[in-house]
């Protein structure tokens, strides 16, 4: 066996093992930004109904880490946030084999309730991995030689309440935000509110809803690079924390955490706007990967 | 907004018509998890359950759990699924089986309130997504049915403590799903002129 194959290996291994326990530390210990935010929700919340949706809210944080268990049931499917670098030395084929077999192993080992089915017959692969799942998305960096993992295990509840419009040129941003606005009054208690709020605007279709996925990922409260999109951002919050649906729906003044916005440019007849709930339990977990095999975790990318 | 403590199964219709839309509610006894497949299975396939659900008070969940032997689960995690999928079964439960409470997340839209009325039934809101704390509140697993369902069998645990719970529709015609909704279109109006 060449050197080369051995280190692609132990680095193979290393990103199976990071994979495994990426996932089931998102589903245990969520983050402290998200923490916070729930924190300072209850402060804010005046409803009866809500403060008590909050507070039953923070006192489950605090089981799931005294019993170590899952804050929620829901193991979610298994979404990865993979940032490559030119210069790592495992391919993103194998990269992929190795996510799938960490998201197969913690199923098991833990054991975690397995959500992944075949969309015909229903049947379920008992190891939360099947066809296409884990569902990864993939950035490549040029001049570095490291691997950044985030995972996201994305509930049903909150991706049932997912939604897309082509709005056209002629709607402009009032079409994107009252499409958003009617989007999260609809989606009422289901998705588990107060949560994130991802919306993806521009690019395509299907890269609009990429985007929004890629927003509810961001740590709680982080505003977009662009001062526009930012400020989009903060008079969604607003707004959307008007309506009045409040914790899980039952009436408040809570109905969101944060809006997070990410954008692509479009065609010039385009003006595509999606949107991608993620529930109060915003569960992700990151690590490093570095070209020698060695692994950090990070809580709070 | 009062509080209450109810045991289920319940006998007397009593104790489901004194709740009303927004009291608290802590449940204490049998409660029977049920979800998609265990419905269609008893509705669509017409298959009797093989438990009984006079009095009962269901719960939307497909539970994580170990086998520790046949028929034997032990729980790991128990959560609550958004109820809003298995409306459709709400009359049937009631006037066929004598189910008198249904609680899940996320409500029942407009459609359960005349037959919750009819049947004397309320639909309970719990946190959802809050299942580690649930799962301390649940004592055991005391059955199982249709395991080839797994998770989605039809089970039946013993609660100490169950919730809080909050009286999302109640047997008086009264939602607060409904409420919330109204004021939310209104106020929608209101932004949308200022936009």
């Amino acid at each position: 066996m060449s050197a080369s194959v051995t280190t692609s290996n132990r680095l193979e291994e290393a990103v199976l093992e990071a994979a495994a326990y990426l996932y089931v530390w998102a589903l245990k210990d969520i983050p402290q930004d998200l923490r916070k935010a729930l924190a300072g929700a209850a402060e804010k919340e005046t409803s009866v109904t809500g403060q008590r949706v909050l507070q039953t809210i923070l006192r489950n944080v605090n089981v799931a880490e005294h019993e170590q268990n899952l804050v929620c049931q829901d193991t979610g499917i298994a979404v990865y946030y993979c940032r490559v670098g030119e210069g790592f030395p495992l391919h993103p084929a194998r990269i992929y084999e190795a996510l799938k077999a960490g998201t197969e192993r913690a199923t098991v080992e833990h054991p975690l309730r397995s959500n992944t089915v075949h969309t015909l017959t229903r049947e379920n692969t008992g190891s939360n991995v099947g066809f296409r799942v884990p569902i990864v998305h993939w950035d490549f960096v040029p001049d570095w030689d490291g691997l950044d993992v985030k995972c996201v295990p994305k509930g049903s509840g909150s991706e049932n309440m997912s939604f897309l419009k082509m709005c056209v040129p002629a709607d402009g941003v009032t079409g994107i935000k009252k499409f958003v606005l009617e989007s999260i009054v609809g989606a009422g208690g289901k998705p588990c509110p107060p949560g994130i709020v991802g919306v993806g605007i521009g690019g395509s279709a299907d890269y609009a809803m990429h985007l929004a996925k890629e927003a509810i990922a961001r740590p709680v409260g982080t505003r977009n690079f662009d001062p526009l999109v930012a400020q989009l951002e903060d008079e969604l919050y607003e707004l959307l924390n008007e309506t009045g649906i409040g914790p899980m729906g039952l009436g408040g003044d809570v109905t969101v955490l944060s809006v997070h916005v990410e954008h692509a440019d479009t065609h010039m007849t385009l003006n595509p706007v999606a949107v991608n709930y993620q529930c109060w339990a915003a569960r992700r977990a990151s690590a490093h990967v570095a070209a020698d095999g060695t692994v950090e975790y990070e809580r709070d990318a | 907004m009062a509080t209450h403590e109810v045991s289920f199964p319940v006998t007397d219709s009593a104790e489901i018509l004194k709740l009303r839309a927004g009291d608290e509610v802590v449940v204490q006894g049998h409660v029977i998890g049920i979800r998609d497949r265990t419905q269609i299975r008893i509705f669509d396939q017409g298959i009797e359950p093989p438990m009984d659900l006079s009095g009962a008070f269901l719960l939307h969940t497909a539970p994580g759990v170990r086998k520790v032997g046949p028929g034997r689960y032990e729980k790991i995690c128990i959560g609550t699924t958004t109820s809003a999928r298995m409306v459709r079964f709400t009359e049937g439960l009631g006037s066929k089986y004598g189910v008198r409470a249904i609680c899940g997340k996320g409500g029942f839209p407009d459609e359960a309130i005349e037959p919750m009325q009819r049947l004397s039934m309320v639909y309970f809101a719990i946190v959802g997504g809050a299942a580690a704390l649930e799962t301390t509140q649940i004592e055991e697993i005391e059955e199982v049915a249709w395991e080839e369902l797994m998770p989605e069998c039809l089970w039946k645990f013993r609660v100490k403590d169950f919730g809080p719970l909050t009286v999302g529709i109640d047997a008086h015609g009264s939602s607060l799903y409904h409420d919330v909704q109204e004021r939310a279109r209104q106020k929608l109006e209101d932004i949308y002129a200022r936009l």
